[in-house]
């Protein structure tokens, strides 16, 4: 082991451990802080404290809908990139097809998916099929575009050699375009991650059983701010939990993307 | 090998109709090395798309081992300006792609890929992916993808032009190396004077808008030949005199109303 070697080893633990770990003390510092100094009714704004009292008020409770929303998410989140990656390949397969279908899309995509909320509950009632859909709406989308894009971003040497030796079109289409549309396609997926944790939440604010989001309602209703700030943090943790595996999971089956963007 | 046929290929631009060859007849006898040459856009790449099946002639025919081209042929080998690598695929992997296309077994082609990857000067790099080569090592790797298809013919279109001066030298000599090693038919495309001088049988010189041939010129060079001081200088700097004369012959006069 060389002196740069540790020393680079030791500058990534800074930059990918230290340094996040460290904004997000100093954030959280800033808002004790802030609360503190401006004397804020815990009421409107709890302070960090407040809210860590919230959440070990009773733990078993908050763990249970917070898994109940992660769940959605992810059984939705997973129907997204299944259904957006089947479709999008539906797409490249056929122009025709992809001209007849993509303005459509755009036009679906273009509702806001808030406004589909009480739909959902009247055609699916209550329970967990509304707020998966919902999930799946809102995160389907960026999914779709970005794998179209990925698989109709094929070098033209690349066509040009594939088409020298005589592939078919699977061949090319699994050996060459699937494979190099892959770093576009994660591109659609991370975007998609907190779109699916919203689309979550906003099918369980709309009709609240359980999840995080009918915590929130209910802590409105009970006049308890810092449950309602401890759901929030919970939220924004589940969103980086799943943004991270999904970035794992890109340079598990995508690490040469990053060699050659660079 | 190679016999081309009156073939004219005419493009419909938005500018109207651009005429990238015309008429152009030749014959490639089997095992000769090929260079066209001419200056850019004359359309000497158009030529080989033409031979390789890429592209359908306007006019005109090519026939390769006897058989008219209509599509791409399996022993006709391709090595495109850029290497055109799968950069997620160990340089081993991207050598052996064709075997995976034409639906052959691996495995037994696996000892050609590597003594293809040996005798190009790879053999430590069968497991690197391509980023971390070099441009001329990318190249390299290229060149091996072509030779495991077994190739009667090989194409090239100007397999070096995108390296720097002493790496392009360098496989200039090893493709000659190749080429009286395998004895295959190459047909090279190229816009260098020195490299067609090295490697070539014959040069056939094009001329622009439309593309012509313009002349073939013979150069009856023994090989092996060097960039090197050698015995023949006399007839590389008569040849490369000719062949200078050909192409600036035709530098561009100011157009005429």
């Amino acid at each position: 082991m060389t002196d740069t070697d540790a020393d680079s080893r030791l500058s990534m633990t800074w930059n990918n451990g230290v340094l996040p770990v460290l904004g997000a003390v100093l954030a959280i510092g800033l808002w004790w802080l802030l609360t503190a100094a401006l004397d804020i009714d815990p009421f409107y704004v709890p302070s960090p404290p407040d809210v860590l009292d919230a959440m070990l008020r009773d733990p078993r409770y908050l763990a249970d809908e917070t898994w109940t929303t992660f769940q959605r998410v992810l059984i939705g989140f997973g129907v997204a990139v299944a259904g957006g990656l089947g479709l999008a390949i539906v797409l490249a397969a056929s122009r025709t097809v992809e001209r007849m279908t993509m303005p459509l899309l755009a036009a679906v995509n273009a509702i806001p998916k808030v406004a589909l909320a009480p739909l959902l509950l009247v055609w699916m009632g209550f329970g967990n099929s509304p707020k998966i859909v919902m999930v799946v709406l809102v995160s389907f989308f960026p999914i779709i575009v970005s794998t179209m894009a990925g698989l109709t971003s094929t070098p033209a040497d690349l066509a040009e050699l594939a088409r020298s030796l005589k592939a078919s079109w699977w061949q090319t289409f699994v050996k060459i375009r699937l494979v190099w549309a892959l770093p576009q396609m994660f591109v659609g997926i991370k975007v998609a991650t907190p779109l699916a944790i919203i689309g979550a939440v906003i099918g369980e604010v709309v009709s609240p059983d359980h999840g995080l989001g009918s915590v929130i309602v209910g802590s409105g209703a009970n006049s308890d701010t810092a449950l309602a700030f401890a759901a929030l943090v919970l939220l924004a943790v589940a969103g980086v939990v799943l943004f991270y595996v999904v970035a794992a999971l890109e340079r598990l089956l995508a690490p040469w993307a990053r060699a050659i963007s660079s | 090998m190679i016999r081309i046929d009156a073939v004219s290929q005419t493009f419909r631009g938005r500018r109207g109709r651009v005429e990238a060859l015309k008429d152009i007849d030749l014959d490639i006898a089997a095992g000769e090395f090929l260079a066209v040459i001419g200056r850019s856009g004359c359309g000497k790449s158009t030529l080989l798309r033409v031979i390789g099946g890429l592209l359908e002639p306007s006019s005109g025919s090519v026939t390769v081992a006897g058989d008219i081209v209509t599509e791409p042929r399996r022993d006709v080998a391709m090595v495109f300006q850029r290497p055109a690598l799968l950069p997620w695929r160990p340089v081993l992997d991207n050598v052996l792609l064709p075997i995976e296309i034409f639906g052959r077994n691996r495995a037994e082609s696996r000892d050609q890929a590597e003594r293809l990857l040996e005798m190009t000067g790879l053999a430590g790099f069968a497991t690197k992916l391509p980023h971390e080569l070099s441009g001329g090592m990318q190249q390299r790797v290229a060149l091996c993808r072509a030779l495991i298809q077994n190739p009667k013919v090989m194409l090239m279109d100007e397999p070096f032009s995108a390296l720097d001066a002493l790496t392009r030298e360098e496989l200039a000599v090893e493709l000659q190396r190749i080429h009286i090693e395998l004895g295959t038919t190459i047909v090279f495309v190229t816009h260098s004077i020195g490299e067609a001088v090295l490697l070539a049988d014959r040069v056939a010189v094009l001329s622009s808008r439309p593309g012509r041939l313009n002349k073939v010129v013979e150069v009856p060079i023994p090989r092996p030949r060097t960039f090197g001081h050698n015995a023949h200088m006399d007839q590389v700097a008569a040849a490369s005199a000719e062949l200078h004369e050909l192409l600036l012959d035709e530098s561009p006069r100011p157009a005429r109303a």
